[in-house]
């Protein structure tokens, strides 16, 4: 039988990053997940699998490590949190134009600025619709469980390579600092240079006399060329919709309003949902895990047995606006959150819950 | 079964570390845990709390506004946290330092004098332990056996020569906690 123990959100990353093969850490400390770095530092992987892990000497130096590294087809990420993210942006769009996968983990806090050290999921907008500059999208991973930051970084490495862009496991502070079981899997090899050369032919891998050049570059300085590639990569994300769509429903075969929430909010709900079905009022959840691709298709198939709506978020209500895409005006889309690092609690849901759909 | 505790005190009392051996015992038990610290500027030096929820089902929400236990160790957690136990439900506090008792009359009131029990253990270090033995005696809800186990997944091996002085503090835990 598989073990199970007790880890932090944080720790469940670090661990999954070395079962599942990664072949090189870059970060740079940042609360609420410098766990991640910590436990790799610990756990000494360079003396067991060969994974290099590395404190760069600031989040723009981690991302572009993890840039170099994604070139060479290898597994490579970085963690951080709200602010560290916004560094790294101009290397995740470089990245998602130069077609390159990697794994970029968010522990959100507070903000604007340096904001609170406390959970948040103000980087809903960063995380889904840029962040960086361009026209790009990123696989984005809301991971709500423990064992589901374990599970999601393979997962995220995955689907980085499928399609060969960054993906993000985008979390927050309470996601990271809780404890809870985790069942650890079997180690996983890293991959050879031969299983890297078929895993992934693109890379910089160095160049044989039965290839063309293998070229890693977001510059394209031809615009019509620029406008195929654009094209061809809003392709690859119409696939992904299509294909990747990942998401939850809880006591919502009856329900006349449905809340939508996503990592750690989605929890808090589902009790206050309880405590609502108690008093008879018909809500149900629905739980992204996807946030992009968001799961767009299973919410408008909800829409007719639905008489409204309701968004739950620790920001000021950045999902509410998809929302509010897919019910087109046939249903009212209501929003609940807090800010600033306070975690709304599953009295204040419930009361919510009662002000809009009683 | 599902028992959802506030343990709380100062920094450096071993506020977190019980609720992580009680969280393991939990996992040896082939429950459901979640362990969830508050975390911030406000612990460093100041309060410390943590929920620890252990249950036979998927746990919801680890963020909760009541409880089943409160495990109480300074004044301040004990005016924060007394209102938040469910009626019915069980408060364990160290009179030490207290100056305004809890008075709910719809709630079981303990007490547990651990600074006193582990002066006379000879050891101030088993303090976090003799408090976990209290609330063990008034809610078996791990058994001693799954405890042990706990205990040694929660300390590194190299210190697992004090395992028996754990215990031996839980005991006394479980034989001094007074109900009023």
């Amino acid at each position: 039988m598989a073990e199970k123990i007790l880890l932090k959100g944080n720790e469940a990353i670090a661990l999954a990053a070395i079962h599942c093969g990664c072949d090189g850490y870059f970060g740079y400390p940042i609360t609420p997940q410098s766990e991640v770095m910590e436990t790799l530092m610990a756990e000494k992987p360079w003396e067991t699998t060969g994974m290099v892990v590395l404190q760069a000497e600031s989040e723009t130096a981690s991302i572009n490590m993890v840039y170099g590294g994604a070139g060479t087809g290898k597994k490579v990420m970085t963690s951080s949190s709200s602010p560290g993210i916004s560094l790294m942006c101009e290397g995740i769009s470089y990245m998602a134009g130069a077609e390159l996968p990697c794994l970029v983990v968010d522990v959100q806090r507070g903000g604007p600025g340096l904001g609170t050290i406390q959970p948040s999921q103000s980087d809903y907008f960063q995380a889904t619709k840029g962040g960086g500059h361009g026209d790009y999208k990123i696989i984005v991973l809301a991971p709500a469980y423990g064992q589901e930051m374990y599970d999601f970084v393979d997962l995220a490495f995955e689907l980085a390579f499928k399609y060969r862009m960054p993906a993000m496991i985008l979390a927050d502070g309470v996601i990271g600092q809780m404890m809870e079981k985790v069942e650890i899997k079997e180690q996983k090899p890293r991959w050879t240079a031969e299983e890297i050369i078929k895993n992934a032919p693109w890379a910089a891998t160095g160049k044989t006399a039965d290839r063309k050049r293998n070229i890693i570059t977001s510059l394209d300085l031809d615009p019509v060329s620029q406008e195929k590639h654009n094209i061809h990569l809003q392709e690859k994300y119409r696939t992904v919709e299509e294909n990747e769509v990942r998401y939850t429903e809880y006591r919502c075969d009856d329900a006349e309003h449905l809340i939508v929430a996503f990592g750690c909010m989605a929890r808090i709900a589902e009790t206050a949902i309880d405590r609502a079905r108690e008093e008879g009022i018909k809500v149900g959840l629905l739980r992204p895990i996807t946030l992009f691709p968001f799961p767009k298709k299973a919410i408008e198939n909800r829409l007719p047995q639905l008489k409204s709506m309701m968004s739950v978020e620790l920001n000021a209500g950045q999902m509410v606006e998809d929302l509010k895409l897919i019910a087109n005006g046939k249903v009212p889309v209501h929003f609940f959150g807090r800010m600033g690092g306070v975690v709304a609690s599953p009295d204040e849901i419930y009361e919510a819950i009662v002000k809009r759909f009683k | 079964m599902k028992e959802e505790i506030i343990i709380a005190g100062f920094g450096g009392q071993g506020v977190l570390s019980m609720g992580k051996i009680l969280a393991y015992s939990g996992i040896m038990q082939d429950q459901e845990v979640a362990w969830m610290p508050s975390y911030g500027p406000e612990m460093r030096g100041g309060t410390a709390n943590v929920t620890v929820i252990l249950s036979d089902n998927k746990i919801s929400s680890p963020i909760l506004n009541k409880f089943d236990t409160a495990i109480i160790l300074n004044q301040q957690s004990l005016d924060k946290f007394e209102s938040a136990v469910k009626p019915g439900g069980l408060l364990i506090y160290d009179p030490n330092g207290i100056t305004h008792h809890p008075t709910r009359t719809d709630i079981t009131i303990c007490t547990i004098d651990a600074a006193a029990e582990c002066a006379e253990l000879g050891n101030a270090k088993a303090y976090n332990m003799v408090v976990l033995g209290a609330f063990l005696k008034m809610k078996p809800i791990v058994k001693m056996e799954n405890v042990i186990k706990g205990l040694k997944k929660s300390i590194p091996e190299r210190h697992h020569h004090l395992i028996p002085m754990n215990e031996q503090a839980i005991q006394v835990g479980m034989n001094k906690v007074i109900k009023k």
